[in-house]
């Protein structure tokens, strides 16, 4: 069975783990500080991808990542756990896009790549939480979507059946390829890197694939992909008018840097006799019964 | 009434009842309308006869826009966003407000991408305000706050140049009241014809897993972070939950670590509480986490750095090995007499 799947990933600043450096003396993050890492939700999609295949080795796994060339890091991660293909779609015109500018490049990326059965992506990534581009995607190749997806228990020739966690429970649910799937953390616990794959593929490199470099020459790489594809606006056909900025419609008018407001607060000694003191004070206020 | 340019919300329902984060909107949306002059409609999608559609009335919702077939009877993302896109499409509203629930956040998006329209989740307050940019004034713009990058900053976000504004809101952000006096809402069925290739998702199989937390309801939470996760703080977080007659919170990097379920999280991305008392347990108080326990009306938080950003908005504050800590206040409550 030789299906090809699509995998959206994303890199992202570690939001998770601000830690102490990160935080400039007024209270506010430092950006900079903060490492990049690859969204963790899209992780899950990427093992889904892969737990596929170790089924069917036929299939065919494309990762695909939109952002700055740095972010061929991610790219590599995938490459190094056995993905097939991997394109970086960059563009400085892709600069400032919200939800629907990067879902609009997405999709003209997931086009060239021609008929795919299966794209996966995570539930959300960490630096926005918004969650959105999946079903956006989904929406502008006119296919189905299936979200927040927790378990997948059945893949067959021409279906997927999944469960998804909702406020209520579990439901379990079929849809017929292709359509898109959004898998959350709770699906599964992705697999390292393979030693083999990350000696052949940690020098490989990102070759714009339309303004080929006659000169440049091949690196021997018996592991099949040679090199990350670097797609830019125009080889995926992309109207400037519907990328980046100009093509976003929300606009963020306003940013804050939360500095943290102080409350009076009270030192309790780390004591027996000033915790009972403070317990004693909150029975007496009753707040505690 | 004005035929278009309302504020609408997307009616989810659970249980044959409209969901709690629904009637929250319609409140919210009653605010926004007031501020524009305009009215408030929701727009209902089902397999019919949920509930007393009317009765959103009570919340100030003036009109109901309908759509019911047999095949609407459970939320699946084309035929519902084909519905909703319908309804906005044909009414106009100039903001339509959805749940961040797994139902609010699959369609929204959807129906955002057909439309073309701005969308922005998880906002944590929603204004009508002025914007200003290009030399352009677009007076009476939704402003939609909320927290990004990891909750460190809060930003302002605004789509004056698509219709409608659309954001969803996590159940619990927007306080529920009753009017006093009401007029039912006046429920008007949209006739949609639907094909069996609107229906592309089967549910097989549904399985309901009750809520063994009620972090909204409780009075008292105490709450673990990293710093009280190892099996033996846990364990004292959990029995002072119980002795005090609270529940037990968590931070998200406790959850995201399979210690906590996800249905004790509280912040940003888990639930937003106003309990009595909150105790922070070996919580650095990350703003995504500050964001959802913020409003209690007594914070104590007991960690051992002295540094840690949640002793700022604490009203107690324990600098101290937490597990130490715990077993003084463990004992300290059982000896109160």
């Amino acid at each position: 069975m030789a299906l090809h799947i699509v995998v959206l990933v994303k890199q992202v600043p570690d939001t998770q783990n601000v830690s102490g450096q990160a935080m400039k003396e007024d209270g506010t993050v430092n950006r900079d500080a903060l490492p990049a890492i690859f969204n963790p939700e899209d992780k899950n999609a990427l093992e889904e991808a892969l737990r596929i295949k170790d089924l069917w080795p036929d299939t065919k796994i494309t990762a695909v990542s939109m952002g700055p060339p740095k972010a061929s890091d991610v790219l590599k991660e995938c490459l190094y756990r056995g993905v097939d293909d991997a394109v970086l779609v960059s563009d400085r015109g892709f600069a400032g896009a919200d939800t629907l500018a990067t879902s609009y490049a997405l999709t003209c990326a997931i086009l060239r790549l021609g008929p795919c059965d299966l794209i996966l992506c995570g539930r959300q990534a960490i630096d926005g939480d918004t969650a959105q581009v999946g079903p956006q995607v989904a929406q502008k190749l006119g296919i189905n979507q299936l979200t927040s997806v927790c378990a997948v228990r059945e893949v067959t020739q021409d279906t997927i059946t999944v469960v998804r966690g909702v406020e209520t429970g579990y439901e379990t649910v079929r849809s017929a390829f292709p359509v898109l799937i959004t898998v959350s953390g709770a699906a599964n616990d992705p697999r390292p890197p393979r030693a083999k794959l990350v000696m052949g593929y940690k020098n490989i490199l990102c070759h714009a694939e339309d303004n080929y470099d006659e000169s440049y020459i091949e690196p021997e790489c018996a592991l099949g992909v040679e090199h990350i594809k670097q797609w830019n606006m125009a080889s995926i056909q992309a109207d400037p008018e519907r990328c980046g900025l100009s093509g976003s419609a929300t606009k963020v008018k306003k940013i804050e840097n939360v500095v943290l407001t102080a409350t009076e607060t009270k030192n309790i000694e780390n004591t027996p006799q000033a915790i009972t003191g403070l317990i004693h004070e909150l029975v007496r206020e009753h707040i505690l019964g | 009434m004005q035929e278009s340019g309302n504020v609408m919300v997307f009616i989810e329902h659970r249980d044959g009842m409209p969901a709690d984060v629904s009637l929250e909107l319609v409140c919210k949306a009653r605010e926004l309308a007031h501020a524009l002059g305009v009215k408030v409609e929701a727009a209902a999608i089902g397999a019919g006869n949920a509930y007393e559609k009317e009765s959103l009335g009570r919340y100030g919702c003036e009109r109901v826009f309908a759509i019911e077939h047999p095949g609407l009877d459970g939320f699946t993302s084309v035929p519902y966003a084909r519905a909703l896109t319908h309804v906005i499409s044909k009414h106009k509203p100039q903001i339509v407000l959805f749940g961040a629930t797994t139902t609010g956040r699959d369609l929204a998006p959807r129906v955002a991408s057909e439309l073309q329209c701005g969308l922005t989740a998880d906002c944590t307050d929603l204004q009508i305000g002025e914007h200003k940019s290009k030399g352009t004034v677009y007076a009476n713009t939704l402003l939609q706050i909320r927290p990004a990058f990891g909750g460190n900053i809060v930003a302002t976000i605004v789509s004056p140049e698509s219709r409608p504004s659309m954001a969803t809101v996590r159940e619990g952000v927007m306080p529920r009241r009753e009017l006093d006096s009401w007029h039912p809402a006046h429920v008007m069925y949209e006739e949609m014809a639907f094909t069996q290739a609107d229906f592309p998702t089967r549910i097989l199989e549904v399985e309901r897993k009750e809520k063994t937390v009620d972090l909204k309801k409780a009075q008292i939470i105490v709450s673990a972070g990293m710093g009280a996760s190892d099996s033996q703080a846990l364990e004292l977080v959990y029995e002072l939950a119980r002795i005090l007659g609270g529940v037990v919170g968590a931070s998200r990097p406790v959850v995201d670590a399979g210690i906590v379920p996800k249905e004790h999280q509280v912040g940003q991305t888990g639930t937003t509480v106003r309990p009595t008392l909150y105790i922070a347990c070996g919580i650095s108080g990350q703003i995504q986490h500050r964001a959802g326990m913020m409003e209690a009306k007594r914070i104590m938080a007991i960690n051992s750095d002295p540094q840690a950003p949640i002793f700022d908005i604490a009203h107690y504050a324990i600098v101290g090995d937490v597990k130490q800590v715990l077993q003084h206040m463990i004992k300290a409550y059982k000896d109160k007499g």
